[in-house]
């Protein structure tokens, strides 16, 4: 009985804490301070783990035996490839959240993750033509990989052209999740698709359970960018979302509040 | 075939794409910023006329 009283006790606060934090998330005014502080760190570790992967991955990292030099372009495109379907999982996830609870800030931030995606989705498939071009001898096929990453391209663009043709912000983003959500059933057809059709693509060669067959050396800094790359979405979308909130909000005494602070 | 031209295109579409990315709101967030001003300015004058 005294033990239960003080687990109670302990969990409390931390309890109180978080759904604290969750209701400030919501007001506009504490989201757009407390954004404001974390971009610029966001940005640095960013920055940081850029320069520390892309050294030991374009500079130390050894040439492949098979690839040569072109298996560089690894670093750049596996974790652009890995962002495009990690940033529209949050973006369904987000703009879930937006239909069911109605919050505001929620369906700013799916719609701020939309052109940040589509941005990863063009770098992973133009960089992935260039590494095509001298290891498979093309720069495209239409093999199930390939095709189902356009999709998701297009996915992201329908999602961003939605939202911008509706005049009326909370619509047009309740619209814009919506087909966010009905996309989503595109994201296990991009991560199956080499195990279920036979693909010029090749299939993973890591996994989260089975570990990795490539070689420390060069697995590391792959590992490095693939975490800096998400320093990145967080600062770009936290920057989005603060313009958007200051757009819907313009003419809130908050909004007019800041930007007389700006000036003085 | 070398390989050094495939490796530069590909690391400068990704650099123009994400600086894009990321420079794009804050060219907006100035734009938003300069229409809050205007549209306080035009309240101001609205309340002094009617004052």
């Amino acid at each position: 009985m005294n033990t239960n009283a003080t687990t109670m006790n302990k969990d409390k606060p931390r309890k109180n804490w978080l759904v604290m934090f969750i209701h400030k998330m919501g007001s506009p005014p504490w989201f757009y301070g407390f954004s404001g502080k974390l971009i610029p760190w966001l940005w640095a570790i960013f920055a940081a783990l850029t320069i520390w992967g892309l050294y030991l991955g374009l500079v130390k990292a050894p040439a492949d035996y098979q690839q040569g030099e072109s298996f560089r372009i690894m670093y750049l495109h596996v974790p652009s490839a890995w962002m495009s379907m990690l940033i529209y999982t949050s973006m369904a996830i987000m703009g879930f959240i937006a239909l069911v609870w109605r919050i505001r800030i929620m369906e700013i931030l799916a719609m701020s993750s939309a052109p940040v995606g589509a941005a990863f989705t063009i770098i992973a498939l133009a960089s992935g033509s260039l590494w095509g071009r001298p290891t498979w001898g093309t720069y495209w096929v239409w093999d199930a990989r390939l095709t189902s990453e356009l999709v998701l391209l297009f996915l992201y663009l329908g999602v961003i052209g939605l939202y911008n043709a509706i005049d009326e912000p909370r619509k047009a983003a309740r619209a814009a999740c919506l087909l966010a959500l009905v996309g989503a059933v595109n994201l296990p057809i991009i991560h199956y698709s080499v195990k279920w059709w036979n693909t010029l693509h090749q299939g993973s060669s890591i996994s989260v359970t089975g570990g990795s067959n490539i070689d420390p050396s060069m697995l590391w800094p792959l590992l490095i960018m693939a975490f800096a790359v998400k320093f990145y979405y967080g600062a770009n979308l936290l920057t989005r979302a603060r313009v958007k909130l200051l757009e819907q909000d313009k003419r809130k005494g908050w909004v007019k509040k800041i930007i007389k602070e700006r000036e003085s | 075939m070398s390989h050094t031209p495939f490796i530069w295109a590909a690391y400068s579409i990704g650099t123009v794409v994400l600086l894009w990315c990321a420079l794009a709101p804050l060219i907006h967030k100035k734009a938003v910023i300069r229409d809050i001003r205007k549209l306080s300015q035009i309240e101001e004058r609205n309340r002094d006329s009617h004052s």
